[in-house]
């Protein structure tokens, strides 16, 4: 990838941060570097492509110590889950035969696994030996008349998040609008609308929580990009007529080029919390501008909130007033600060590394001018941000976890690496009950408690 | 002799292979205030440590020097010296391994020189021990990085001496020299061996003391919490002994014998009562003490095990997975049951595999384990907690063993050595089959007998 392209990718014109202080996306420190790199990014846009074989052009490093290791979960073909890669060898790299042994690990693909399509990752050594994937491709898609799409996503190029758009670019330019979606279904006294999710991953099928509603309001669900997907959905996507951005940092190329290309609007929302996963099936109706569907939409809000509130009532009696600071990943902290502060509990402090300049202001909105955003997610300072703030409750991404754990603090994993769906309306109620299992869980009282024979313990908890 | 067929296909499918630059981290891990620092760029290192993070759930130290467009092509010794610096000053390292990883080791970058230059510019840091190992991915898999890292610590940390007079008075001291394939719970079983025969351990590298999953008094560290003190190594040449666990640590063994003076003993692996007898016998002789009677019980109950096992896994079809130096530790437990491993899967090409081992060794990937399976009718899957949907699909059950086990607790802590960890691996073993019930036949109803029951055997 040139320069100028990749430049041109960390300054992206609909996002807020271009008009910020700060130009683009920041250069990474060696030696305090955290967080994952351009392929990376890459491959955790694209691998929810179900029905896609995903093959990564490499040595084994790229995917041996990645395949498998995200919770995106798929309800039908798994192919995104087989750690396809062609493995390169000193003799591959220092004979040049990497582009041949990719060909032969092509056909060796098309054979076993008969993939709707075939991507194949650029990785930083076939980058830097300068394999021509490009043209590989093509060729292969000729030999077997399948779409073969290039990622040239190499992990120096940059950050994940840099991964994220490229893979976002090569779907807007490679595979939206390749096919045209199947005739809507016919639905008895309602109008069929196609819309589309963007940066939506279905972590641990949380999103299964969501689709039925959808269903039930007549909305489908052309294609996400990307969670529990296939490839013919993502192709038809240029059809939809309302998009939702889900994770606004990662894929907000995407969004707006759907609108520039095919006129599709689009809006940032999430599925956390009772409020916007209301706002966001509002604005689905506002979009569409179809009265019976607003309707619909309200008749369903106020039945899923009547039900989901009740639901919560027992919970939110033993979560009011606690105090939590939050360290989310990729999941937007605004959000979940809202779906924490229904559930009655204080966010003393958040996490604002992957957050953008607008998403900045939603959090102070919710959390008022005083609280403390958390630049670096430097586990001594997410630690530190506890200690000052009393908190009874880290919640953060499972990276972080363990640090937590051992600073003996009660942890609420909330990234991709999590098992436990959160989204949607019977997702609070999962969340609820997650926090309260680690909150009034008996051995925070015991991992603290020095031995009877030391009287001066170092960790005897500072609540 | 055995036969090692190589691999034959360009595409690795559910790969069982992980890269050096873990294997070479794991080794720093097990060192004190250690941290891996990964040549290359910022993902090399994350998906080295979230795969860590993930097996031993635990923190893992680990950073990178974050290569990225421009250093990659204009040279990045400015990334080596501002990470080292970077480690040096804001983290208080101790000791840093320097990891190439593919990426670096193509580019050729000298990390040796720039350490070299690092050193002139800031001696203020001078006593922090900076190892660089050639560790890239392209070559070797886990297992070797593993080695490379621990060969790369005598290189710089042991000098060279001559044979020290050991005092008679002071407590006896063995070297251990360890590989991959032992976990921390079969590094807490060697300790306590030495400590009954009173003999002082020495372990590099003592993932034991780092990884074993304790809750420290410290609440965070950048850097790892316990392990061998790298000021220690330089008493390696006082030891009566070095004992060597596993073949991928030949090179390293032979760096060290040849520094230290000090004679070895080299173990493929500690697994099965064969290789445990030998070493007890080692250690009676060099401590002058009889075996204690304890190990002479685990012995007797590694016995009883063997009596008990045998009728479930005597001539049962195994299938193994897994690093060379851990297969033929599994080759020899399973040996002494009487089990047989019609198939067995390593990730690389090691030059031991050919002179021990299985029959057949194959090098290959998860895939080709399923695919093979099939054909050797297989009982039971020994390999890494990736192998899961490979089982499912067999019909078998799994055996969790190597790197990673991401979906089960504590597997880090299963010992797997000497007679205790055979007598609960047999055990482990047979429990698995039995679990499976694999009834041989399924229930005749006659019709003659009930004709209201659905009959099986008429027409």
């Amino acid at each position: 990838m040139r320069k100028a392209e990749i430049a041109q990718l960390m300054v992206e014109p609909a996002c807020p941060e271009h008009h910020a202080d700060k130009v683009g996306c920041a250069r990474l420190k060696p030696g305090a570097a955290a967080g994952g790199c351009s392929f990376d990014g890459a491959q955790i846009t694209l691998f929810p492509i179900t029905d896609a074989a995903h093959l990564v052009h490499g040595p084994i490093g790229c995917a041996g110590s990645s395949w498998n290791g995200r919770g995106s979960l798929s309800s039908g073909p798994d192919l995104h889950r087989l750690g396809l890669t062609s493995d390169l060898s000193e003799q591959d790299i220092i004979m040049g035969r990497s582009e041949q042994k990719l060909l032969f690990a092509l056909k060796e693909v098309v054979q076993q696994w008969h993939p709707a399509a075939i991507f194949v990752y650029q990785t930083c050594v076939t980058a830097m030996m300068g394999d021509d994937l490009q043209a590989l491709c093509q060729t292969a898609s000729k030999q077997f008349s399948l779409p073969v799409i290039p990622v040239d996503a190499a992990g120096f190029y940059g950050s994940k998040n840099l991964g994220n758009r490229i893979a976002g670019e090569v779907a807007l330019h490679k595979v939206i609008g390749s096919r045209e979606p199947d005739p809507p279904p016919h639905r008895e006294g309602m109008r069929v609308h196609d819309v589309n999710l963007v940066g939506e991953f279905n972590i641990a099928g949380e999103f299964w929580h969501v689709a039925p509603l959808f269903d039930e309001l007549g909305l489908r669900i052309l294609g996400t990009l990307s969670g529990d997907v296939r490839f013919r959905q993502v192709q038809s996507m240029h059809r939809g007529k309302a998009t939702m951005l889900v994770c606004s940092k990662a894929l907000i190329n995407v969004a707006r080029g759907l609108s520039e290309r095919y006129g599709i609007p689009w809006f940032e929302g999430s599925f956390y919390g009772i409020r916007d996963t209301s706002a966001a099936f509002r604005e689905f109706a506002r979009l569409l501008a179809d009265p019976e569907l607003s309707e619909r939409t309200e008749q369903l809000i106020a039945r899923e909130e009547a039900a989901i509130q009740q639901a919560l009532q027992p919970w939110r009696q033993r979560l009011t007033g606690k105090r939590a600071v939050l360290y989310t990943g990729g999941v937007k902290s605004w959000s979940v600060i809202s779906a924490l502060q229904e559930l009655g509990i204080e966010v003393m402090a958040s996490g604002v590394k992957k957050s953008t300049e607008k998403d900045k202001t939603r959090i102070r909105d919710l959390l008022g001018e005083d609280a403390q955003l958390i630049e670096e997610g430097n586990p001594r300072l997410l630690l530190e941000s506890c200690r000052a703030h009393k908190a009874d409750l880290l919640i953060a991404g499972g990276r972080n976890l363990y640090t937590a754990l051992k600073a003996r603090i009660p942890f609420l994993d909330i990234n991709q690496e999590r098992e436990h769906p959160y989204a949607g309306y019977r997702g609070m109620l999962n969340l609820a009950q997650q926090l309260v299992q680690t909150l009034e869980s008996p051995i925070w009282e015991r991992v603290v408690k020095p031995p009877p024979w030391i009287d001066n313990h170092p960790n005897s908890g500072w609540r | 002799m055995g036969q090692l067929l190589r691999k034959k296909k360009a595409l690795t499918t559910m790969p069982i292979k992980v890269g050096q630059p873990v294997g070479a981290s794991l080794a720093f891990l097990g060192m004190a205030g250690a941290i891996p620092l990964l040549h290359g760029s910022q993902g090399c290192s994350a998906f080295s440590k979230v795969f860590l993070v993930r097996h031993f759930r635990e923190p893992i130290a680990m950073q990178t020097t974050a290569m990225e467009q421009i250093t990659t092509i204009m040279g990045s010794d400015g990334n080596i010296s501002e990470a080292l610096h970077t480690l040096c000053s804001n983290n208080a390292a101790r000791l840093i391994g320097l990891i190439s990883t593919s990426l670096s080791a193509a580019q050729g970058s000298e990390m040796a020189r720039v350490i070299k230059e690092f050193r002139a510019e800031h001696p203020a840091w001078n006593h922090v021990p900076i190892i660089p190992v050639e560790a890239p991915d392209f070559t070797g898999s886990l297992e070797s990085g593993f080695a490379a890292a621990v060969k790369a610590m005598i290189g710089e940390l042991v000098p060279v001496v001559r044979p020290v007079s050991k005092k008679e008075t002071a407590q006896k001291r063995v070297n251990l020299l360890v590989g991959s394939a032992l976990t921390p719970g079969d590094l807490e079983e060697l300790q306590q061996m030495l400590a009954d025969f009173q003999l002082q351990a020495l372990i590099l590298p003592n993932l034991a003391h780092s990884l074993d999953g304790h809750l420290a008094r410290e609440e965070y560290s950048p850097l790892s919490l316990g392990g061998t003190d790298s000021a220690d190594l330089q008493r390696l040449a006082e030891a009566e002994i070095t004992l060597v666990i596993g073949h991928s640590l030949e090179e390293a063994a032979d760096l060290l014998k040849q520094r230290t003076g000090v004679p070895d003993v080299r173990f493929a692996s500690l697994m099965g009562m064969d290789s445990t007898d030998h070493l007890l016998t080692i250690l009676s002789r060099v401590s002058g003490k009889a075996v204690p009677a304890n190990w002479i019980r685990y012995r007797e109950q590694y016995q009883d095990a063997l009596l008990d096992s045998h009728f479930l896994l005597g001539q049962r079809a195994i299938a193994i997975a897994c690093e060379a130096d851990q297969l033929l530790g599994w080759h020899a437990l399973l040996r002494e049951v009487g089990a047989e491993i019609p198939l067995a899967v390593v990730p690389v090409a090691t030059a031991a595999l050919i002179n021990e081992g299985p029959e057949v060794i194959r090098v290959g990937d998860l895939w080709d384990v399923q695919r093979w399976a099939g054909e050797a009718k297989i009982d039971l899957l020994i390999a890494n907690s990736q192998a899961e949907t490979v089982a499912q699909q067999l019909h078998i059950p799994l055996l969790r063993v190597g790197y990673p086990i991401h979906d089960r607790l504590g597997a880090f802590r299963q010992c797997r050595i000497g007679y205790r960890g055979g007598r609960d691996s047999l055990f482990q073993l047979a429990n698995l089959l039995l679990e499976q019930r694999t009834h041989t036949l399924s229930p005749y109803i006659s019709s003659l007998s009930d004709p209201s029951l659905p009959a099986t055997g008429a027409a």
